[in-house]
């Protein structure tokens, strides 16, 4: 199971960024470290670096975005890269067009680059199988697979707190079933060698077979799931599944899995609490934890923004060594 | 109609499950019907001798679940087209289940059914009637009059019965008529959504999962109502471990079940969902490699006493969409015997058990007559040669859907000839290409 032939080009360079999955140890610790020298770009009097000039980058969001637009429209400025945002809601493909058909108009107008949101399931996967040669795709979030870049942002964000991710203890809570980012988490924490990793949820949100298809350990008690663990990673609950077969009530949740700071005391004192964001105050956490000392949420977002510019940089430039 | 011609098989190994027949013979054939086995009637001069040394002649292959596409979805393919792809593959008799639009719930879509393929004559195509009307699983289709216009058994199709009174009434008044009823275990809520089995594979893809449940629950209900009812009831495409031990502790209670299993499912598996092959997008959906096992040992042992290609031809468009978007189905008449015969080579069945599986086996399920190689049955024969190798390619692809997750693999066995009551309905260029 390996989508390195598609990620990778011949060199063995990223040419698309569509999962962790595949990607090496190395190549994930290299672009943690390009993105430690991004940081600073936003400090400067003109945050920008010329690395990407001249390339086109098109933001295609089939799913509605704010945050991880935004960031990735920001990292590709910051290099200096021409930035299209389609709002695909009121566009071709709302009057029929195929997305194989969008990516083709796109690709005629000599876009370089393709940041792809979608509902489903392996649509990044899809659409890099279907680019042309020149093109880079990078995975934004496809359905419950992957969002890559937010779990390397995360990455990034536990090595500049915990130093490494050999001794760690890390505990990802809430809504795996549907979470393409706790996959992603996962898959990222396995390859960066995490000894211990703890998913939390009630059985409803838990994928089948998880322990054996992530090398994971489940939890059903947020208490025990969360000791004595270096990080928790709170997921986003959708108020949707509570109206569905999965969970009878937002308060029975918060009841059980939401974070307190009294539950975060079963944690290590020093243990970092994060979250992708948005936070539904009172049904994750509440707001004590989520603006308290331990909480790095924000610090994830201003990460996050040189991540993707690590990402891209990589990806283009590969491209223009061609 | 063309009269069939005078033919002499010369030198074929006939291999003939009903009679178990396996000898090297020489066969003659006229008038559509098997005229004489080994030497030639008195007087008997062939229009033309087939020389089918080093091949296998066997009865003409039925298969219980095979899409053509018309009416209503011509785009996809044609009756036309996949009787010729039918008569490629060595396939006589095919059944077409009767989510058609429209559908198969009144005599004259049946009809119309029965006319254009005798039109084309290369194939039986026989309409499965609905069992309800439109198949929306509420009110009964009028099943005495589907029979009279040809409709051997009744089904839903892929599409549920929710109600269980409304399965009960139907199977009781299918066997009203002794109509056999086909039924797809699949239960509609279970797999709400789902495009992949509920897994390691698909819990690491994120695709929303069909839990073996799907099919189980809908089994021991459905096992039920037999039980109650004495409907004879067919379960078609069986996918998991757990379903074929249920069939098997069914029928070992003398309850009048029967199952199939498509022939994909004998070879593909969950695995091959792994990069997103929208060609693996399959309803059931490919399970895991111990449900595999089972189902070849279903097959081996007869608890699944057919196999069926399942073809589901599509248009390019309808696979080129991100997975979970795409229509399910496989183009999968052309590989039917090829795969088959890698089941032999893999020690699974021997070749007698194969054409068993393929041709009588689903004969039976059907209530018709199974296919035989004596004087005076009638010339369904699918002859083939077991060693020709060949790449599945577009360029010699006779489907109107190219869909398939085979397509660039070199497989063994290909079919020289098919003869529909008597008449040649299919010849390979490849005849004579090869040493005999």
């Amino acid at each position: 199971m390996t989508h390195l032939h598609t990620q990778l080009d011949a060199q063995g360079r990223l040419r698309h960024f569509l999962t962790i999955e595949g990607l090496s140890r190395k190549l994930l610790i290299e672009l943690l470290d390009q993105a430690e020298g991004f940081l600073g770009v936003a400090q400067q009097a003109v945050k920008k670096v010329p690395l990407c000039r001249g390339k086109v980058v098109a933001n295609l969001f089939f799913e509605t975005s704010t945050r991880t637009r935004t960031t990735f429209e920001l990292a590709a400025k910051r290099l200096s890269a021409d930035v299209l945002n389609l709002n695909i809601s009121t566009s071709a493909t709302a009057k029929g067009e195929s997305l194989l058909d969008t990516l083709r108009n796109l690709e005629a107008m000599h876009v370089d680059m393709f940041v792809v949101r979608h509902a489903e399931s392996g649509t990044a996967h899809f659409m890099a199988a279907h680019a042309a040669p020149h093109v880079s795709i990078i995975n934004a979030g496809d359905g419950r697979h992957a969002h890559p870049t937010q779990a390397l942002l995360d990455m990034f964000t536990i090595r500049r707190h915990k130093g490494g991710f050999d001794h760690l203890r890390v505990a990802i809570v809430g809504d795996i079933l549907h979470s393409r980012v706790a996959r992603s988490q996962m898959l990222a924490l396995k390859t960066l060698r995490v000894p211990d990793i703890r998913v939390i949820a009630p059985r409803t949100l838990l994928p089948a077979k998880v322990e054996e298809a992530f090398g994971v350990s489940a939890y059903y008690d947020l208490a025990e799931g969360i000791r004595d663990v270096d990080v928790i990673i709170m997921l986003r609950l959708q108020r949707e599944r509570m109206s569905s077969a999965l969970l009878p009530s937002e308060h029975e949740y918060f009841q059980l899995f939401g974070l307190t700071e009294e539950r975060m005391k079963a944690a290590k004192p020093d243990a970092i609490v994060m979250h992708p964001g948005p936070i539904n105050r009172g049904v994750e956490m509440d707001s004590a934890v989520a603006d308290g000392r331990r909480s790095v949420i924000l610090e994830q977002v201003t990460n996050g923004i040189a991540v993707r510019m690590a990402v891209m940089a990589m990806c283009l430039g590969s491209q223009g060594s061609k | 109609m063309l009269e069939a011609p005078r033919l002499t098989i010369r030198g074929g190994r006939l291999l003939d499950p009903v009679s178990r027949l396996d000898r090297v013979l020489d066969l003659h054939i006229a008038g559509g019907r098997v005229l004489a086995l080994d030497a030639p009637p008195e007087g008997f001069r062939p229009d033309r001798i087939l020389d089918a040394r080093g091949q296998i002649v066997c009865p003409g292959f039925v298969d219980l679940c095979a899409r053509v596409r018309e009416p209503g979805d011509e785009h996809k393919a044609t009756i036309a087209s996949e009787v010729r792809a039918a008569a490629a593959s060595g396939v006589t008799t095919l059944c077409c289940p009767p989510d058609t639009h429209p559908v198969i719930d009144t005599p004259a879509v049946a009809r119309l059914i029965h006319q254009i393929s005798k039109r084309h004559a290369l194939a039986r195509v026989l309409p499965i009637g609905a069992l309800t009307q439109g198949l929306e699983g509420q009110t009964l289709a009028g099943m005495a009059a589907l029979k009279q216009a040809g409709c051997l058994v009744l089904s839903q199709a892929d599409q549920p019965i929710r109600d269980t009174q409304v399965l009960r009434r139907a199977l009781e008044y299918a066997a009203t008529f002794a109509l056999p009823v086909f039924l797809l275990p699949l239960d509609p809520d279970l797999a709400a959504g789902g495009c992949a089995h509920e897994g390691v594979v698909s819990t690491r893809l994120g695709l929303p999962g069909i839990p073996e449940s799907a099919e189980t629950v809908v089994l021991a209900r459905a096992l039920v109502l037999a039980e109650q009812t004495g409907a004879r009831i067919h379960f078609q495409r069986l996918s998991t471990a757990r379903g074929v031990e249920m069939l098997a502790e069914a029928r070992a209670r003398g309850i009048a079940v029967s199952g199939d299993v498509a022939m994909h499912q004998l070879f593909l598996t969950e695995q091959d969902v792994a990069t997103f092959d929208a060609n693996c997008h399959l309803i059931p959906p490919l399970r895991t490699a111990a449900d595999r096992a089972a189902l070849r040992q279903g097959v081996a042992e007869g608890i699944l006493g057919a196999i069926c290609s399942d073809h589901q031809p599509h248009e390019l468009d309808a696979k080129l969409a991100p997975f979970p978007e795409t229509a399910p189905g496989l183009s999968a008449l052309e590989t039917l015997l090829p795969l088959g015969l890698r089941l032999v080579e893999e020690g699974v069945l021997d070749l007698m058990t194969l054409i068993e599986r393929l041709s009588s086996g689903p004969a039976e399920i059907l209530g018709r007559e199974p296919g035989r190689i004596v004087p005076g049955a009638p010339a369904d024969l699918c002859l083939f040669d077991p060693q020709v190798n060949w790449t599945v390619c577009p360029e010699t692809w006779i489907s109107r859907g190219q869909n398939t997750p085979f397509m660039g693999q070199r497989l063994r066995g290909r079919v020289s000839w098919t003869l529909f009551g008597g008449r040649i309905v299919y010849e390979s260029w490849r005849v004579g290409a090869h040493p005999a």
